[in-house]
């Protein structure tokens, strides 16, 4: 079997995987659903990791969206249902971690970096700005005149 | 007046353009300990148990749960059998898992131990005749398989790639995580030394 044959074969077999996929079954209360995407969108999928739950189509985001609509639909509040969440999978599954020791780093980092640069900015001007401020000594007569010999001739 | 200055501005002038220039190396040298950093992470991630995350439960008591057996079985699987169990572990698996039929052999063989712990099965999100014909097939090295047909319980122990195996003490409470396949060199090095640890 030459592999556009495996190919077109790997495709068939994944044909009716594909339509056994779970189908969303969003809320029919239009708020309710609005913030159970919402609350999906800060949960992280565990198998992808690098998306939010409502993007992925792994099975268990699927599950996760399905569980997070029932727990709004419950009348969970978004704390709630991010905490049941957060008790399961740890901070890795909230896409914003919590501010924590652990975390600090995470989330002062930046400013603080931002901040040191700045101000080795400001010192650097501050530094060049003294530099240029010490005034030249100024021309003698002779150079004066020759400088004006000068200026003249670059005239048209 | 002479063009070279004086011996002492010399010196002066040079330490001067040294200074200038350490601090031109200054970013340089940021940069290699940055790509340094990034290059040891970026190497380790790449190794196999890169996805694995720090389990929530650890420490923690096991979730109450109770599931019906898998299809052909008489009993099913809960907390409270864990619980009676003492020292035992705990394998998420599924016959749609590949990862999971690699480790079975493992399993296999440590059920056949005189001094194994028990092991118990949670069945994920299986169809139940696969689930049954699986371990028709491949032998069933679990003292009781609960079969999570939806994963709620799944979800409840932080499952998030099949297989997974968890370590539970005496008490109850979930001691260890093991995500992934289970080899001979986990079990060996990590999985029965804490078992050891556990029971002594």
């Amino acid at each position: 079997m030459n592999w556009r044959a495996a190919l077109i074969a790997a495709f068939l077999i994944a044909l009716p995987v594909t339509s056994w996929a779970a189908v969303d079954r969003p809320l029919e209360d239009a708020t309710l659903e609005a913030r159970a995407l919402k609350l999906n969108q800060e949960i992280r999928c565990l198998v992808c990791q690098g998306q939010s739950v409502a993007d992925s189509n792994a099975d268990l985001a699927y599950d996760l969206r399905q569980l997070v609509r029932e727990r709004v639909a419950a009348g969970d509040s978004d704390a709630v249902v991010l905490d049941y969440l957060h008790a399961r999978y740890g901070d890795f599954v909230l896409l914003e971690p919590p501010v924590k020791p652990a975390t600090y780093a995470l989330w002062f980092g930046p400013p603080v970096l931002l901040v040191i640069g700045g101000v080795a900015v400001l010192l650097f001007h501050r530094h060049n700005r003294k530099r240029n401020a010490a005034t030249p000594t100024p021309l003698n007569e002779a150079e004066r005149r020759a400088l004006d010999v000068l200026l003249k001739d670059d005239g048209p | 007046m002479s063009d070279l200055p004086e011996p002492s501005e010399a010196a002066t002038d040079m330490r001067r353009s040294l200074v200038k220039r350490l601090w031109f190396v200054l970013p340089v040298l940021v940069f290699v300990v940055i790509a340094v950093v990034l290059a040891v992470t970026l190497g380790r991630q790449s190794n196999e148990h890169a996805r694995d995350l720090p389990s929530a439960l650890v420490d923690k008591p096991l979730p109450a749960f109770n599931l019906p057996p898998v299809e052909g079985y008489e009993a099913g699987l809960s907390d409270a059998d864990i619980k009676a169990a003492g020292v035992s572990l705990l394998n998420v698996f599924a016959s749609w898992c590949g990862p999971c039929r690699v480790e079975h052999p493992i399993w296999m063989d440590y059920a056949k131990q005189p001094d194994a712990v028990p092991l118990f099965g949670l069945n994920y999100k299986d169809q139940p005749e696969n689930a049954s014909s699986w371990l028709k097939k491949l032998g069933d090295p679990y003292r009781k398989i609960g079969a999570d047909l939806n994963g709620r319980v799944g979800i409840d122990f932080g499952v998030y790639g099949v297989p997974e195996t968890f370590i539970i003490d005496k008490t109850g409470r979930i001691v260890f995580k093991h995500v992934g396949v289970m080899t001979r060199k986990d079990l060996d090095e990590t999985i029965l030394p804490l078992i050891a640890r556990l029971k002594g």
